[in-house]
């Protein structure tokens, strides 16, 4: 105790900021564990997620990545997160009979994710990287010369370098739209509203109705 | 007690092995799985933007911005593509979807 409070003497923001970091994770894993363990419950788990993306935005402006931890809020919790709930609101799911077969696959799912953490961490012990703080660094810039902001020196690195990887984004962005409204449109003309396989047309479709045997003699061909 | 390049990639770690877990605990609830691969790519996240500080290199976070683009893409498909799906089997289990099995 003593020690921890002459460090925090000696020099309080790296202590302050070791502690935010220790806060900010342990939240962020509890938070994860809940979202996969709540799975009867889908709408807890969206909230745990918004919890964790929150954590991981702290987590970033610490690294001082201040625009990516801006874009995880507006993007993630404004915008997926939400589409996760209407989501789960809309599908009226029966979330009772979810739990049932939960333990079937507790064991290897406990395995493959040890078989990760183990292989991630023992690699993280491995490679042994000099220690020094990654914390509260001055803004990391593009060019020495300047000395931007966080969004500038992105922008500036974004709109020149990453120019055609940025359009790219763009397109992924265009598809995917595209993409999830062809996918949930409603037509209601022609009676398919949803492509659903109908068995009974399937299976009550006879020979006679649908097929026609031809002679066609040589070289005459034959009117249909 | 700096917090180095160490501590964070053990973070990533973790919330990776616990994100590849969730995927296997909740093979009912498709939501929950989309969920678990959104924890997934955030775990990626965070081990890119940590070897962007300790590099002092912007790619780190470049890369990024472009995970957090296709994250939101596979999101938005995936849950048209649930939609889809329980209009026609009113159900999200995993081991329904299986309409071509033999």
């Amino acid at each position: 105790m003593n020690e921890l409070l002459s460090t925090f003497a000696a020099n309080p923001t790296p202590f302050i900021e070791g502690m935010m970091f220790y806060l900010l994770s342990a939240v962020l894993l509890f938070s994860a564990l809940m979202v996969i363990t709540v799975g009867h419950n889908a709408v807890h788990a969206v909230l745990f997620l918004i919890l964790a993306f929150f954590n991981a935005a702290g987590l970033f402006i610490l690294l001082g990545a201040e625009f990516v931890a801006m874009t995880l809020v507006i993007v993630y919790v404004g915008a997926v997160a939400v589409l996760f709930l209407f989501v789960v609101m809309m599908l009226d799911l029966d979330f009772k009979g979810l739990k049932r077969k939960a333990s079937f696959y507790m064991p290897i799912g406990l395995i493959v994710g040890a078989i990760f953490a183990s292989e991630l961490i023992m690699m993280v012990i491995g490679l042994n990287y000099p220690h020094q703080s990654v914390l509260a660094a001055a803004p990391i810039q593009a060019d020495a010369t300047a000395a931007l902001s966080n969004t500038e020196a992105l922008g500036r690195i974004l709109y020149t370098q990453y120019f055609l990887p940025f359009q790219m984004a763009g397109i992924v962005l265009l598809v995917a739209m595209i993409g999830a409204i062809v996918l949930t449109y409603h037509s209601k003309k022609d009676g398919t509203a949803v492509r659903r396989q109908k068995i009974a047309t399937q299976t009550n479709r006879d020979p006679a109705s649908v097929l026609q045997i031809k002679k066609v003699e040589s070289g005459k061909g034959v009117s249909l | 007690m700096t917090i180095g390049l160490t501590h964070y990639l053990m973070l990533g770690a973790i919330l990776f092995a616990i994100a590849i877990f969730g995927l296997f605990l909740n093979r009912r609830n498709v939501i929950v799985m989309l969920m678990c691969v959104e924890l997934v790519l955030l775990a990626v996240n965070i081990n890119f933007l940590a070897f962007s500080a300790y590099l002092h290199d912007l790619t780190g976070q470049v890369f990024s911005l472009f995970i957090l683009t296709v994250a939101a893409a596979e999101s938005a498909v995936g849950l048209a593509i649930l939609v889809v799906f329980f209009r026609n089997r009113h159900s999200v289990e995993v081991d329904d979807a299986a309409m071509m099995k033999g």
